[in-house]
């Protein structure tokens, strides 16, 4: 795999722009990645989904050469009909089409030279490979008491032309001061055995807000893994919601912040699987100081073989005194050969705190079933509904209305 | 000179060191030590290619270092792994004949060997470092077929149980430092209740470390023949001294069908002085097996010493219905850590677990709650009920909860849940109120908070554990 990556590096080198500057930090992040590999279980955060065996076993050898030099159709179909967005496209790695027809022109501005500049190292080689291959990395500003006026979705979609690569994303958003961005990734794949890496940073200033929705719902064979950093100031929200069904193998990974005082984090997921699926969330939320709150709720209904991995931590510091903190993680085994794991996490140095976490798997509970089928319900319709009951939960923590509604409609959960 | 010696012993009672005299094997961990100590223990030859075996997996082995509190390199040619009282190297046949100074020593600790001073009638085996010193009340345990002595006279005198059941459970190809205790292990307790027999008292042993720049390794097993029930205690208590000792016991326990056994700890080692100098290390590796249909484990612990707590008494519910418990209370103060859980791994079909853990962290000190439920896809209606809860004092010291849950069952429910918090000032309060002081107040709510395992102690033992629990607690408020 070597010679693969130092051989597609050279060519990246030589059809791309980059500058002297540039190429000497990407050469030290692919040094890097050489040295580690793709991550083992023999890590502890990747324990219970060894990618290195994933991409081995689903993929084989990878190609981290992608040629952008050609434009791809934009395909309409993909986009969300009956929800006024604005929007970025992303086809095979390459961004298509940057589009806000919405929103005051001078509010919104996006930089294409960005500086590569990590505020932590988070040991994590997948960050380096992505560090090392993005051939673009776009920050995005929102600027100071500018608040969208409509959702921007980004659109992941990848066509049959691509098979085999390993594609990276980067992107970077910045909320000035009392800001608000509504972000909906939706991915939309053609192509087979793919592994795509995607990066965000976000930073957000004092009282500004995020809400990311990230959906995963097209059966696909590619292997996914995506990685939120956000850092939160004075008063800041973020609300993340995962919705996780379609990939062969995905992990979210959520690493949350929490700088300023009364800054809040709220993490919500569905995973609903079938197959041979494989996905992990791994939530880390850090409370850094004082009077910080974060809440995360995450449920999985598991059919078939497949299998879900929840890692959740909840980190505070000494200082961060009056947190509030809690955790709970559920699922739903409805086949013989489903999986659940989980790792819910407390590290706790500060005593005056609320803290707690909760996790719970198991069947159907046979007396739900029992009171609706002797209503008149059969037996599939009365399992339907109850795993109705059981998602929706979680669907009504997402706090905007028409994202709400979008996500009842891909799973089919009614009210 | 003998005043301060007494302050220091207000803080740990148990702190004197008694002065006899040792026969020591020479410092080092090799070969020739090994052989050595099977040489004294008169050992039969199965035995020390056994051990031998365990030695040469342990060259391979490497030390594990995935555990949150760190601790310097231990030199392991650095120990004696071999310390006894001179006069005991043949075991006395029977209390008159032990050395008095021993028997002073137990009565300090409040374990009177002399069997007619008992009142309450528990069968004690002491071991005074390296080697078991007394065993009491042998006669009326034999009457019933049980056998309780210590594991060298077991060696000798039971070797087709031995044979059959060591290392069965933790075997020698485990991890370091249960494969270092296989090789080097002195002495321990070994327990045998035949079929249809109930204990008809708590059997006990106490551990003591005397001799400096010792480790400790001793080696329980405890077998319940179908239908049997014991119930085990073990105490354990060190002199205070400025190094750190090692203490990596392994303790297996076997269940046949339809047998219990409850093993209760009250750990008590040597924590070190306020400033976390000295202490003992106590990677202790214990797993109970529930072989046959029926069966039940149940482990209780009240781990209050120790400068390092890393050990995690585990249950594997392997026969059809068995039930596996643990009940932990764990209390760490100053410099003091821990890294202590359970393992619940479900193989069987309808078993059931129920872990506990109350954890109380004060001054410095950090605490870990680490634990594994793991339910196979063929333990079917299988239940898991976990509950872990976290109190801590100020903010210079650290409570975590690391949960492994892993579910492969349709049909089996697994249940979790943990919080972390402090003593609310509205029920400090209320028993101010009514006037207790501070410390009294927290002491209460501390025993409240930590009612439940206790609970699940023999009486005699509770009783010393609730205060234990005030003891180490206390000058931590204020």
């Amino acid at each position: 795999m070597e010679n693969q990556l130092k051989n597609d590096f050279e060519k990246i080198v030589k059809t791309s722009g980059f500058s002297k500057k540039d190429i000497d930090i990407k050469k030290n992040y692919l040094n890097k990645f050489i040295k580690k590999g793709f991550p083992n279980r023999k890590l502890e955060n990747w324990k219970f989904s060894d990618i290195n065996q994933i991409i081995k076993k689903n993929i084989g050898d990878l190609d981290f050469y992608n040629d952008y030099s050609f434009t791809n159709k934009i395909d309409s179909s993909i986009f969300v009909n009956g929800l006024e967005h604005n929007k970025i496209v992303f086809i095979n790695g390459r961004i298509e089409k940057i589009e806000f027809n919405y929103e005051d022109d001078d509010k919104i501005e996006i930089l294409d030279e960005v500086e590569f500049k990590d505020k932590h190292d988070f040991e994590n080689s997948l960050i380096d490979l992505n560090n090392a291959f993005t051939n673009k990395h776009y920050k995005i500003v929102v600027k100071e008491n500018y608040s969208l006026k409509k959702p921007l979705i980004i659109y992941h979609s990848t066509n049959e032309n691509l098979q085999l690569k390993n594609i990276n994303l980067r992107l970077d958003f910045l909320l000035k001061k009392n800001s608000c961005l509504k972000l909906i990734d939706i991915s939309d794949d053609i192509s087979k055995k793919n592994f795509i890496n995607t990066i965000y940073n976000f930073e957000l200033n004092q009282d500004s807000i995020l809400k990311n929705y990230k959906i995963d719902h097209k059966i696909n064979s590619n292997i996914k893994y995506s990685f939120n950093n956000i850092e939160q100031d004075i008063n800041s929200v973020s609300e993340t919601f995962i919705l996780s069904s379609g990939s062969s193998f995905i992990k979210n990974e959520i690493n949350c912040n929490l700088n300023g005082k009364y800054a809040s984090a709220f993490i919500n997921g569905i995973f609903s699987l079938n197959e041979k699926r494989h996905h992990e969330i791994r939530t880390s939320v850090n409370h850094l100081i004082d009077n910080t709150k974060s809440y995360q709720l995450i449920k999985s209904v598991l059919e078939n073989d497949s299998k879900s991995v929840y890692q959740g931590k909840i980190f505070v510091n000494s200082d961060a005194q009056k947190t509030d903190g809690y955790q709970l993680s559920k699922a739903i085994l409805l086949s013989e050969n489903a999986e659940f794991n989980a790792k819910p996490e407390l590290e706790i140095y500060a005593d005056d705190v609320k803290c707690s976490h909760g996790s719970a798997s198991g069947s159907l509970n046979q007396e739900s079933i029992f009171y609706l089928m002797s209503r008149g319900l059969n037996y599939k319709k009365a399992k339907e509904l109850l795993v109705n009951g059981f998602l929706l939960d979680v669907i009504e923590k997402i706090t905007d209305l028409e994202v709400r509604n979008l996500v009842k409609n891909l799973i089919g959960v009614k009210e | 000179m003998r005043e301060k010696e007494l302050e220091k012993l207000k803080d740990y009672k148990y702190g004197f060191s008694t002065d006899i005299e040792t026969i020591k094997a020479p410092k080092g961990l090799n070969e020739e030590i090994i052989k050595f100590i099977s040489n004294i223990k008169k050992e039969p030859d199965w035995m020390l290619d056994w051990r031998l075996k365990a030695f040469n997996r342990l060259k391979v082995l490497k030390e594990p270092n995935w555990q949150k509190p760190k601790y310097p390199k231990i030199d392991y040619q650095d120990i004696y792994y071999y310390s006894a009282p001179k006069n005991v190297s043949e075991k006395p046949k029977n209390l008159e004949d032990l050395d008095p100074k021993i028997l002073e020593t137990y009565n300090k600790l409040g374990i009177p060997l002399q069997e007619q001073k008992r009142l309450n009638g528990i069968a004690v085996d002491a071991v005074f470092d390296s080697v078991s010193v007394a065993t009491t009340f042998k006669d009326k345990l034999t009457e019933k077929g049980i056998i309780f002595c210590s594991i060298s006279e077991a060696i000798q005198k039971h070797p087709d149980l031995i044979k059959k059941y060591l290392g069965t459970v933790i075997p020698i190809t485990d991890h370091f430092f249960a494969t270092l205790n296989s090789a080097v292990f002195t002495d321990g307790s070994f327990v045998y209740v035949p079929p249809n027999t109930r204990c008809p008292m708590e059997l006990s042993t106490y551990f003591r470390i005397n001799a400096s720049d010792t480790g400790q390794f001793e080696r329980t097993l405890i077998i319940a023949d179908k239908g049997s029930y014991v119930s085990y205690l073990e105490g354990c208590t060190a002199p205070m001294r400025d190094e750190n000792q090692l203490h990596a016991a392994n303790v297996e326990l076997i269940a046949l069908d339809d047998a219990e056994i409850k093993y209760s700890t009250v750990q008590n080692w040597y924590p070190g002085d306020k400033d976390g100098k000295g202490g003992i290390y106590n990677f202790v590796t214990k797993r109970g097996l529930c072989k046959g249909k029926n069966s039940k484990i149940s482990w209780t612990q009240v781990e209050t010493g120790s400068a390092i707590t890393w050990k995690y008494p585990s249950c594997i519910l392997k026969g059809d219905n068995s039930v596996g418990e643990f009940y932990s209370i764990a209390i760490t103060n100053n410099h003091q850590k821990a890294d202590t859980g359970t393992k619940m791994i479900h193989l069987g079909k309808n078993t059931k677990s129920k872990i506990i853990s109350k954890g109380i962290s004060a001054g410095f000190s950090d605490m870990t709650y680490r634990g594994l439920v793991d339910i196979s896809n063929k333990a079917h209606n299988s239940n898991n009920y976990t509950q872990c809860d976290s109190l801590l004092m100020g903010n210079k010291c650290g409570a975590h909860t690391v949960p492994y849950i892993k579910n492969k069952n349709l049909d089996s429910n697994i249940a979790h849940e943990a919080t972390t918090s402090k003593i609310s000032e509205e029920q400090l309060h209320y028993c101010q109120q009514r006037g207790l002081n501070t410390e009294e107040a927290v002491g209460l709510i501390v025993n409240g908070f930590c009612k439940e395992v206790l609970q699940q102690l023999p009486m005699e033992f509770a009783v010393e554990a609730q205060k234990l629990v005030g003891i180490s607690l206390e000058g931590s408020v204020g």
